[in-house]
């Protein structure tokens, strides 16, 4: 059925896919089967399994859909994120995840084909409001990427720049206060104090990016989208990290997309599994790595664990 | 078992092959490479065998008399009556009391370059205590005798085939036997602007009127260039319109020079009516050369610098705008500056345009800014090429080299501020 969505969509290529049509190819396809990663037809079901929802929202996806021109990436996804709290989206390449994750602090504006449908709001207020300059929304809600990206400057710098940008800092001392606790809270301001000046990109790769993550909190964000932070360091640098993460979770929500499903255990409280665009189950994270509810998620985690 | 002996076995037999082939190729490479270096060598060495002579001149020392009356009757330097040229003519006779007839005479004064009464004036002006003494000085012979010392002057031949004549050839001779003649350094090359007199003829105006252009070039056609190539990369829309502009940016790099000529003869100058023949309007015409090779440059660095610092400025709240210029920018200027060095050394080198807009015409004097009549150097050896006189066969080469060298100091400069400026990430 996801073929016979992705014809509806080839029909309509020229004009603008109307929302109605999106919402009949959603309740359409929601009730078919889909393949797993083995290639077997494994019933979707109606709705995402588990609990979207959670106690104390901070930011909430309803009915989010994301096209790439006539791709439809992300399918009807409501998902619920808690104030101060870890939540982990897996699920195989493509799923999805990392688009969703791009849709939170709207990354995806800069992609011209990308249109997002649906609503998502951050502290009640809608971010996709045409009043609301994405720059505002990015410095509520920061993100670290997969590959680290330091910036061609100094470690100084790199840190410095958000609250240069957004004129955090009302003086020298104030900004060098500044780098200084992010350096710290991110556990690099012991390896780096004495080299501020040196390049960002000088320092090893798990480095460059706990450098990332201090650029990242000295906007002071309320929400810390993370692309896969680990994918591209060692295990005793992705350790660093989580290590990290967990410090870090108590002042910020964090969203982390990650391959790893021990990760995703180890850090997050949340976990929502993603499928081909669908939103298949969101729940505890010992939940759902013991007693996943739906099939395609039993497949991940078994296909993958076991 | 002998599946696998198979399939090693043909990757052994066609090993050979795959040798050959590689061998051929790096053989061809390297033939490639050296025809090319070949032909290049073949090109500088001809230029400098050529041009290398054009740097020195052929003086006469000569003891001239700077006798108060005829320079100075009032006691005073009178520069509209003093007569310099039969001065230089009279030291010269000096050496040749044997002659007296008019016609004697004439020819010997043919051996003088028309500019030496110039020098021996000039050297009073700054010297006017040198009236009333008798100075050696060495003052510049004609060409033909500038040709004859450099040996392009076969004295062997028949005297109807060539510029002197026998008597002449002897009385250099007898100079040259004194110590009277010498090769020296031609200052005249590059202090002096166009003249019809090779010994005198210079390239400080081409020179001056190139450099005049390429800083009207440069402040046209690099600002705008890297405008033009900012906005088409990161902030216009991709559709057919950009599409359609991109095109055409190609395409009017790849548009021969001398249509920009016509374009600036038509809107510049009858148009606008800027003044022909200046620098002003063979900037603007090369800047509108240039332009699009600018902006090719310019959208290459700014494609190459990596999307993963744009989304981390992005992610960090920058602006669209803050992104270009606190990051896009710094890391392209690198290349946007080898674009636009490029661009000026093309600029530098164009001569069919600037004849379009009447940088053709013989101008002496130095052109001493953006709206004087001036010619390009280019433009002057080409003018050079054109001329009879056998002298100006060795200054052309020279121009050339002098051009050839600009060129290089201008590559040498790009390749230096990519280095310099080069960060890696």
């Amino acid at each position: 059925m996801v073929v016979a969505s992705r014809k509806a969509a080839y029909h309509h290529k020229d004009g603008e896919m109307t929302e109605t049509l999106v919402k009949k190819n959603m309740s359409a396809s929601r009730t078919s089967a889909v393949p797993n990663y083995r290639g077997q037809q494994v019933e979707l079901g109606r709705e995402t399994v588990g609990n979207v929802r959670c106690a104390n929202p901070f930011m909430v996806a309803e009915n989010v859909n994301v096209f790439y021109g006539d791709n439809h990436a992300i399918k009807d996804v409501t998902l619920e994120i808690g104030k101060k709290e870890v939540i982990a989206l897996i699920g195989p390449s493509g799923c999805g995840k990392s688009t969703f994750l791009r849709c939170l602090n709207r990354m995806n504006d800069s992609i011209e084909s990308a249109r997002v449908t649906g609503n998502i709001s951050l502290d009640g207020g809608d971010i996709y409001d045409k009043t609301l300059d994405p720059v505002v929304l990015r410095a509520r809600v920061g993100m670290v990427f997969q590959k680290p990206n330091p910036f061609p400057k100094s470690i100084y710098d790199n840190v410095a720049y958000g609250p240069r940008i957004h004129g955090l800092a009302g003086d020298r001392a104030e900004l060098d206060d500044i780098v200084h606790r992010s350096l710290e809270r991110a556990g690099l301001l012991k390896e780096v104090k004495d080299r501020l000046d040196d390049p960002g990109t000088s320092l090893s790769g798990g480095q460059q990016q706990r450098l990332c993550i201090a650029r990242t909190i000295a906007v002071n964000p309320e929400v810390i989208l993370m692309d896969e932070p680990c994918s591209a360091l060692d295990p005793i640098a992705t350790a660093r990290i989580e290590d990290l993460m967990d410090e870090l979770c108590e002042d910020y929500a964090i969203v982390i997309v990650t391959h790893s499903m021990q990760q995703a255990a180890r850090v997050s409280r949340r976990v929502a599994y993603f499928h081909l665009g669908y939103l298949v189950e969101v729940d505890d994270t010992d939940k759902v790595f013991t007693n996943p509810h739906h099939k395609l998620t039993e497949d991940y985690i078994t296909g993958r664990i076991g | 078992m002998p599946n696998q002996m198979t399939s090693r076995a043909r990757v052994e037999a066609g090993l050979s092959r795959r040798k050959r082939k590689e061998k051929i190729f790096r053989a061809s490479g390297l033939l490639a490479t050296a025809i090319g270096i070949l032909f290049l060598g073949i090109f500088f060495s001809t230029l400098v065998a050529k041009g290398a002579s054009a740097f020195v001149q052929t003086y006469l020392l000569l003891d001239v008399e700077l006798t108060a009356e005829t320079i100075a009757p009032g006691g005073e330097l009178d520069l509209e009556y003093a007569d310099f040229d039969g001065l230089v003519r009279t030291a010269l006779r000096n050496n040749f009391p044997e002659l007296s007839g008019r016609n004697d005479r004439r020819e010997l004064n043919r051996l003088l370059s028309v500019g030496a009464g110039f020098q021996v004036r000039d050297l009073v002006v700054a010297n006017p205590d040198l009236i009333g003494t008798t100075q050696e000085i060495w003052v510049p012979a004609a060409s033909n005798v500038d040709m004859l010392m450099k040996g392009n002057i076969d004295a062997t031949v028949d005297e109807s085939l060539r510029n002197l004549s026998d008597r002449q050839i002897r009385w250099i001779d007898t100079l040259d036997q004194a110590g009277r003649v010498d090769l020296r350094l031609n200052k005249a090359l590059f202090t002096n602007g166009d003249s019809r007199e090779p010994e005198l003829a210079g390239i400080r105006g081409a020179m001056m009127g190139s450099f005049f252009m390429l800083v009207v070039t440069i402040a046209l056609a690099f600002p705008v260039g890297v405008a033009a190539a900012i906005y088409l990369e990161e902030f216009a829309p991709k559709n057919r319109w950009s599409d359609l502009v991109e095109v055409n940016i190609n395409n009017l790099a790849a548009v021969p020079s001398i249509v920009f000529g016509l374009l600036g003869l038509a809107v510049f100058i009858n148009w606008m009516g800027l003044p022909r023949s200046a620098p002003l309007v063979g900037g603007l015409v090369l800047a509108l050369l240039t332009l699009p090779v600018i902006i090719i440059a310019s959208r290459a660095a700014i494609k190459a610098v990596p999307p993963s610092i744009r989304e981390a400025a992005l992610g960090l709240g920058a602006s669209k705008m803050q992104v270009v210029f606190h990051h896009v920018m710094p890391l392209a200027m690198p290349g946007m500056l080898t674009g636009a060095i490029i661009g000026m050394s093309r600029a530098l080198g164009e001569s069919a345009p600037l004849l379009m807009i009447g940088m053709i015409a013989f101008i002496v004097d130095v052109p001493g800014g953006f709206t004087d009549p001036a010619t390009a150097l280019p433009v002057q050896i080409y003018l050079w090429a054109d001329s009879p006189e056998r002298a100006f066969a060795e200054r052309t080469s020279a121009a050339i080299i002098v051009l050839l060298a600009f060129l290089l100091l201008m590559n040498l400069a790009a390749v230096i501020l990519r280095r310099r400026m080069e960060r890696r990430w």
